[in-house]
């Protein structure tokens, strides 16, 4: 209890763009506005074939809605701030980095390259260091999927490095 | 009373009772594998059926549809994460009541539930079908837009977080629905010059990117805490005190859920939503609600049971599927040479009552499979964390890959603003049934 309240007391000490709660605010308020300029380059309808409402009503719309809740959001909070957050550790980021690795691999080479490159990345960060076990998740599991998936569903995987080594 | 004893044609038929048995475990595994689920199923399954007699076909897809419909509900209490998206709500209280080391109370409630609502909505597909296939084909868009607009005032009241956030998610979840060409006018909306964008975004790649992958990032910020994993012996199932408590919420949610799931397109997701919010609307303990409330397992689990039955009745009185799952079912019909309508109802009674009664049985086999099977079920909590957070994801991202070919969009898309979303107390479910 004595914690939460002396890391409100630190939290309220921040100045206020090192708070969570303007920190959150800002990211999507500044996220919507990229979004909001952008419906200004959408085509417009000719009055002649307009049927409704123009195509960037509805995403405007609903995009002020985003940013005016938001705003109210960080105005409440200002009179009621939120509770600190532990601040997010090592493996969080890297597995943040291993979803980068994931989608650049499994667009460029193969998808089930990138699925044992993803399983063995972040199972030795979250602290798997067993060479069996490792192999077990990046190997065996993931040629297990695919063989499930393939035979038993009939689905087909797109190509990729190891994807034709299969099919050939 | 000829239509009752229509109804219990299919225990009369080893052919068609070993049909029920193999599509309700079938259905069940694929409620419980996060990813899958009884349309992916479905789809998968419906080459196989043309091996079989059109009743034997429809029987294995409506199996399959109720027991998946209900497996959906083991993975959402165990790992938080919806075998089926009409499971959503029961994350909620689901998972909160399996971290206080009651697994086996929410999925036996669940179990129950479920059945409850499965058979009351089979009740109601035989005594009222005609009259509620009337009264949902006689909804105009004025009725839609009003049914549309009381589903997003529900977002307001789900969970125990902010309401204006919830709105804010509801928003954000509508937005993602408007990328792609505008169906009215065919101009593109934040495609970028973009091809893949310009279909839109999967509910697939959504419900990949709200789920699994947030589910991963959030666990790896979880590493050096030790949960309290269930252990078997632990497993306690529901006392006559939970049921005592939540017998009319049962019972409210299922009627909630068979309405529901006859208006055409409203599945089993929104009345699980509509379910919840109303059990927690007349809960004694609405407080509870959110932090593991027996009532809201019931009340999310019953409704969307109940859809399942209510779903078909469009489906088999007017063509018009009720649901995703019953769209693969009117696509069996379709290639069976079975013509959905009301003549259906004049011309193959015995058809149509035979498919009931299926439904009838399959509830009540999901409900032995699920009873008895729940300590079973909770030993996937055994299973460690991040095996778990990389199966999920795996099953979901070749889902993604497979069918819709958007796991890029689904993982650079969503991952950093949905995690920012929940970790805030955004509800990700918001986010996901809009979109």
């Amino acid at each position: 209890m004595n914690n939460v309240q002396n890391k409100k007391r630190a939290n309220k000490s921040l100045p206020f763009f090192f708070k969570d709660e303007f920190k959150v605010s800002f990211i999507i308020i500044f996220i919507s506005t990229i979004l909001l300029i952008t419906t200004f380059t959408f085509d417009i309808v000719p009055p002649i074939l307009n049927r409704g409402i123009q195509p960037a009503t509805f995403p405007k719309a609903l995009l002020v809605l985003i940013i005016t809740l938001t705003m109210i959001i960080y105005y409440l909070a200002k009179k009621k701030p939120w509770k600190i957050e532990k601040k997010l550790p090592k493996t969080f980021f890297l597995t943040l980095l291993s979803f980068i690795f994931f989608v650049v691999i499994s667009k460029t080479l193969d998808f089930f390259l990138a699925i044992s490159v993803l399983s063995i990345f972040v199972s030795y960060n979250w602290g798997e260091k067993r060479l069996f076990y490792l192999l077990l998740v990046g190997i065996i599991f993931p040629a297990i999927v695919f063989v499930f998936f393939e035979t038993i569903l009939g689905l087909r995987f797109p190509p990729g490095i190891i994807t034709n080594i299969y099919y050939n | 009373m000829d239509n009752l004893l229509l109804m219990l044609a299919p225990l009369f038929s080893s052919k068609l009772l070993l049909v029920l048995f193999f599509g309700t475990l079938f259905g069940l595994i694929l409620g419980v594998l996060p990813g899958l689920g009884p349309t992916t199923g479905g789809a998968l399954i419906l080459p196989f059926t043309m091996t079989l007699d059109p009743l034997s076909a429809i029987v294995l897809l409506t199996s399959i549809y109720c027991a998946g419909t209900y497996g959906g509900a083991i993975t959402a209490i165990l790992i938080n994460t919806p075998g089926t998206p009409a499971a959503a709500a029961t994350c909620l209280d689901g998972y909160p009541l399996a971290q206080k080391g009651e697994a086996g109370r929410a999925l036996g409630m669940a179990t129950v539930s479920s059945t409850v609502g499965g058979i009351f909505s089979v009740i109601i597909l035989v005594f009222f079908a005609p009259l509620l296939a009337k009264l949902a084909y006689e909804f105009g868009q004025p009725e839609y837009f009003a049914l549309a607009i009381f589903g997003l005032t529900m977002l307001a009241s789900i969970g125990d977080g902010n309401p204006i956030k919830n709105l804010i998610a509801g928003a954000f979840g509508i937005l993602i629905s408007t990328i792609g060409k505008d169906f009215m006018t065919s101009i593109d909306r934040f495609t970028y010059g973009i091809n893949e964008l310009s279909e839109g975004i999967g509910f697939i790649p959504v419900v990949v990117g709200l789920f699994a992958i947030s589910e991963m990032l959030t666990q790896s910020t979880l590493l050096d805490q030790v949960f309290k994993r269930v252990a078997l012996k632990a497993v306690k199932l529901p006392s006559i005190n939970d049921y005592k408590q939540t017998w009319k919420t049962i019972l409210r949610s299922s009627g909630i859920g068979s309405f529901i799931g006859v208006l055409p397109a409203e599945g089993g997701t929104v009345a699980s939503l509509i379910g919840y919010s109303e059990a927690k609307r007349f809960s004694k303990k609405p407080e509870e609600f959110g932090k593991g409330s027996i009532e809201g397992i019931a009340g999310a689990e019953a409704a969307n049971n109940a859809a399942t039955g209510g779903a078909m009745v469009p489906t088999l009185a007017l063509g018009i599927p009720g649901s995703a799952t019953t769209a693969v079912i009117l696509t069996g019909l379709i290639i069976h040479g079975v013509r959905p309508g009301p003549d259906l109802f004049r011309e193959q009674p015995e058809f149509l009552y035979g498919i009931f009664g299926a439904m009838l049985i399959a509830n009540i086999l999901f409900f032995i499979f699920g009873f008895f099977g729940a300590k079973l079920f909770a030993r996937i909590t055994l299973v460690p964390n991040k095996i778990f957070c990389l199966w999920n994801l795996f099953i979901k991202s070749i889902n993604s890959r497979c069918l819709d070919n958007d796991i890029f969009w689904s993982t650079w898309i969503f991952y950093e603003k949905i995690w920012l979303f929940s970790c805030s107390g955004y509800y990700r479910i918001d986010i996901r049934r809009i979109s």
